[in-house]
């Protein structure tokens, strides 16, 4: 006979463990979720299987987040065998045939990630726990991205970051789980080095004006590192808040310290701001150690030279891909885009629309959803036809390397959309450096362990 | 020398905006009694009042120009302004190169709208509530605002430059027998500081020399005195909320070429903007202005490479160290008055 008298400290006791286990987090706990997911976190169980796109639908960035979100849906179109295929069919590998990823539709769920990290966190925890996605992609901020990338890596789920351009994403940062098509600080240095030396001279001194976070160190380091190497001067590096909106008092001090180059570290609308302020100032048209001043920003992106106007014209930066590049991947894609959209694709539109299909490619080859046959199917992956020619993911710290532009503002813009023209396409080797090199964390820097959850 | 005199300069037009934004705020705070947090979100909606009519005189007509071609291949479309096709290339080009200016013709009239809307509409059923639900109301209204310019503007910045024959800079340093381009200084921001004495000026004016300032002052002394002569003041302290929507939207107007308008600059004007009240003494307007000044100059010094060098991150904290430094040693602000917010 069973004795089914409850007692009050029974009560509490089981009232106590009720509590504990609904108070527990859902995610990465519990046999139960082990047992239900066949060895890995949210492994597809029917003829779907869910994608999740966290990129920043409010805030600043919200029209970059709007631009990799159509690129995402056009990528999912694509991979179902709706619209004209865009880059698959330049794509070096033919593994994908429009029947979704191993013969499952896919299906996308989207969040916001508001450009802060905690909202990004939450975005991408809630896609994890409640929609169940295997993969998350976007994003427009380096701190977001690595932000995410960790709660990726803890949860395991493949995470391809967006638009970060901080060494530290695949450098002190970079995990097992991520991987990211972006270029980096380190590589717009290296790509614009040549150029400014070519352009304005070995006799230069810069002053940087830098955003206060670890996209505006790394890009700061890495463009002192490049320019000093070829000769110049560091006149001053100056870190400015984000969102700073009124530099003047930022700028003005430039003339007067002697420098004869403005570098502009900032991104989006601190850069938007602090272009047309320091043009407002007269530094365009100002003499400096008997030359003329001039401006440099290292990271353009599409949206931002639409916002600043005319005052790019001339200015030279650098940039991951560019809808202007002639090869065929670039052509089908900006056409798949256009035609749907009604405007070229930008260089962060590109990274989600290449990073979607690549994930897919990397399951197909992989023949399964974990982690960790996807990660090992990406690492040391070679391919072409995505735009930028041959290009890897290195297995050591899961950045791509491929070709890089130089960029500068065109002066007689013939659109809204030709606003920037490409001035050099920088080779993959020349912006190739060590897995261990200093500006990546060094020989401690480690990808660690990959990680399947569940 | 030199650095500290631009540094003044600067402050001048940074603290012309937050004098502009705090006069608005004081105006309605010291009427109605009302802390309003939608006071940024008026100063946003100037700035796209040059934003949307620049759109306006920009409207074209799109004409193919088979010799040249889209990002797609197709033939281009070349687009015309229709105020180039009625009145001439040149005229119409001017049109829309004075935009900006032109733009504080119609602000007056939108923003007095929006400003009395707001004001009947929502916060006039605020006035007995406690000043944090107003805070709380008007805050989300701010949020609202900002959503529907997001909706239709897009979240990038959209530029708004000052005419061409504003733009370059002043050698302030040539003035005053320095070297050439050691003290040089945007047109536009010294247009904007005039500008903003000169509003600032009428304000005061306005309600020192006329009637109706006369009776809103009173009634700011003393409402129910004033009820009880038989003037209705509620609609006189209505009309000062229009007026200072139309202060801020003015003031948002001139501010778009020196930050280009986004949907989200009100708010980053808000916060200083308060912080600005509170020093020169809630319902002060003279401290409004003054300290507007003031903490925009300190700001900027604030910004200076050998002051941050003596103390990193002060540029980021300076209006705040200010405001809690007033606070502990004139509890009212600079010029604040007995009895307000005291009870």
């Amino acid at each position: 006979m069973s004795n089914s008298k409850l007692t009050r400290r029974g009560l509490l006791k089981t009232g106590a463990g009720a509590g504990l286990a609904l108070s527990a987090p859902t995610l990465f706990t519990g046999a139960s979720w082990a047992a239900s997911h066949t060895g890995f976190t949210n492994a597809p169980t029917g003829s779907t299987v869910t994608i999740g796109f966290n990129v920043p639908q409010t805030g600043p960035y919200a029209e970059e987040g709007l631009d990799e979100l159509r690129a995402q849906e056009l990528a999912v179109e694509h991979l179902n065998g709706e619209g004209d295929g865009g880059m698959l069919d330049t794509f070096s590998e033919k593994n994908l045939d429009g029947t979704g990823i191993l013969g499952k539709k896919v299906e996308f769920v989207t969040g916001d990630t508001a450009t802060k990290s905690d909202v990004a966190r939450a975005s991408a925890r809630s896609m994890i726990e409640k929609d169940g996605v295997t993969m998350i992609n976007g994003g427009s901020s380096s701190g977001v991205a690595i932000a995410v990338q960790g709660l990726c890596q803890e949860a395991g789920i493949i995470f391809m970051a967006g638009l970060t351009h901080s060494n530290d994403t695949t450098g002190k940062d970079r995990k097992a789980n991520g991987f990211r098509h972006f270029f980096n600080g380190y590589m717009s240095g290296a790509a614009l080095g040549p150029i400014l030396e070519k352009e304005l001279g070995k006799d230069r001194r810069a002053y940087h004006l830098t955003a206060d976070y670890t996209w505006g160190w790394t890009q700061e380091e890495s463009m002192i590192g490049s320019t000093e190497a070829i000769g110049w001067e560091t006149a001053n590096k100056v870190l400015t808040p984000v969102g700073a909106g009124d530099f003047s008092s930022y700028i003005t001090p430039v003339l007067q310290s002697g420098a004869d180059v403005l570098v502009l570290n900032h991104y989006g609308g601190d850069m938007v701001n602090s272009l047309t302020q320091a043009v407002q100032f007269g530094l365009r048209d100002a003499q400096a150690n008997g030359k003329d001043f001039q401006i440099v920003v290292p990271l353009y992106s599409e949206l931002m030279a639409a916002g600043a106007g005319a005052n790019i014209k001339g200015i030279l930066g650098s940039m991951n891909w560019n809808w202007q590049l002639p090869d065929e991947g670039t052509a089908a894609f900006t056409k798949s885009f256009g035609e749907k959209y009604g405007r070229p694709p930008s260089g962060s539109a590109h990274t989600c629309y290449v990073q979607t299909l690549l994930y897919a490619d990397a399951v197909t080859r992989a023949g399964s959803f974990a982690p960790c046959a996807v990660a090992e199917a990406l690492e040391g992956f070679e391919f072409d036809g995505m735009g930028n020619g041959p290009t890897l993911y290195r297995a050591e710290d899961h950045q791509c390397f491929k070709d890089v532009l130089v960029v500068r503002g065109a002066e007689n813009p013939t659109t809204e959309y030709d606003t920037l023209e490409i001035v050099e396409v920088t080779p993959v080797e020349q912006v190739t450096y060590a897995p261990d090199h200093a500006m990546f964390g060094g020989a401690e820097a480690s990808l660690g362990s990959c990680n399947n959850g569940a | 020398m030199d650095a500290i005199f631009l540094q003044i300069l600067n402050g001048l037009d940074k603290g012309s905006a937050y004098a502009l934004i705090a006069l608005g705020l004081t105006l309605i705070f010291g009427t109605l009694g009302v802390v309003n947090f939608a006071h940024g979100a008026l100063f946003m909606i100037g700035a796209f009042c040059a934003v949307t009519l620049q759109r306006i005189l920009t409207l074209s007509t799109e004409i193919i120009d088979e010799t040249k071609t889209d990002f797609l291949g197709n033939p281009l479309k070349v687009k015309t302004p229709y105020v180039e096709t009625w009145f001439g290339p040149e005229v119409g080009q001017s049109i829309i190169d004075w935009s900006v200016p032109l733009a504080l013709i119609i602000a007056v009239p939108v923003m007095l709208f929006v400003g009395v809307a707001m004001e009947r509409g929502l916060v006039k059923h605020f006035y007995k509530r406690p000043h944090a639900d107003q805070i709380l109301v008007t805050f989300g209204l701010a949020i609202v605002l900002q959503e529907i310019i997001k909706y239709y503007f897009g979240a990038n910045p959209i530029q708004t430059p000052a005419p061409e024959a504003l733009v370059g800079s002043f050698d302030f340093g040539v003035l005053l027998g320095m070297d050439p381009n050691v003290v040089i200084y945007p047109i536009w921001r010294l247009v904007y500081f005039i500008f903003a004495i000169v509003i600032i000026c009428a304000v005061f004016g306005f309600l020192q020399f006329t009637t109706f300032g006369m009776v809103v002052r009173a009634g700011m002394a003393d409402r129910e005195t004033v009820g009880l002569l038989g003037i209705d003041i509620d609609k006189r302290f209505t009309a000062m909320f229009g007026i200072a929507a139309i202060v801020a939207g003015l003031a948002g107007v001139m501010y778009g070429p020196i930050l280009a308008p986004n949907y989200h600059m009100g708010m980053d004007f808000l916060v200083l903007s308060f912080v600005v009240v509170v020093v020169g003494g809630m319902g002060s307007l003279p401290g409004a202005v003054a300290a507007g000044f003031l903490l925009g100059i300190l700001q900027s010094f604030a910004s200076m490479n050998q002051i941050k060098a003596f103390v990193p991150g002060i540029d980021q904290i300076i209006i705040y160290l200010i405001a809690i430094v007033v606070l502990l040693t004139r509890p009212r602000g600079l010029l604040g008055r007995k009895g307000v917010m005291e009870e």
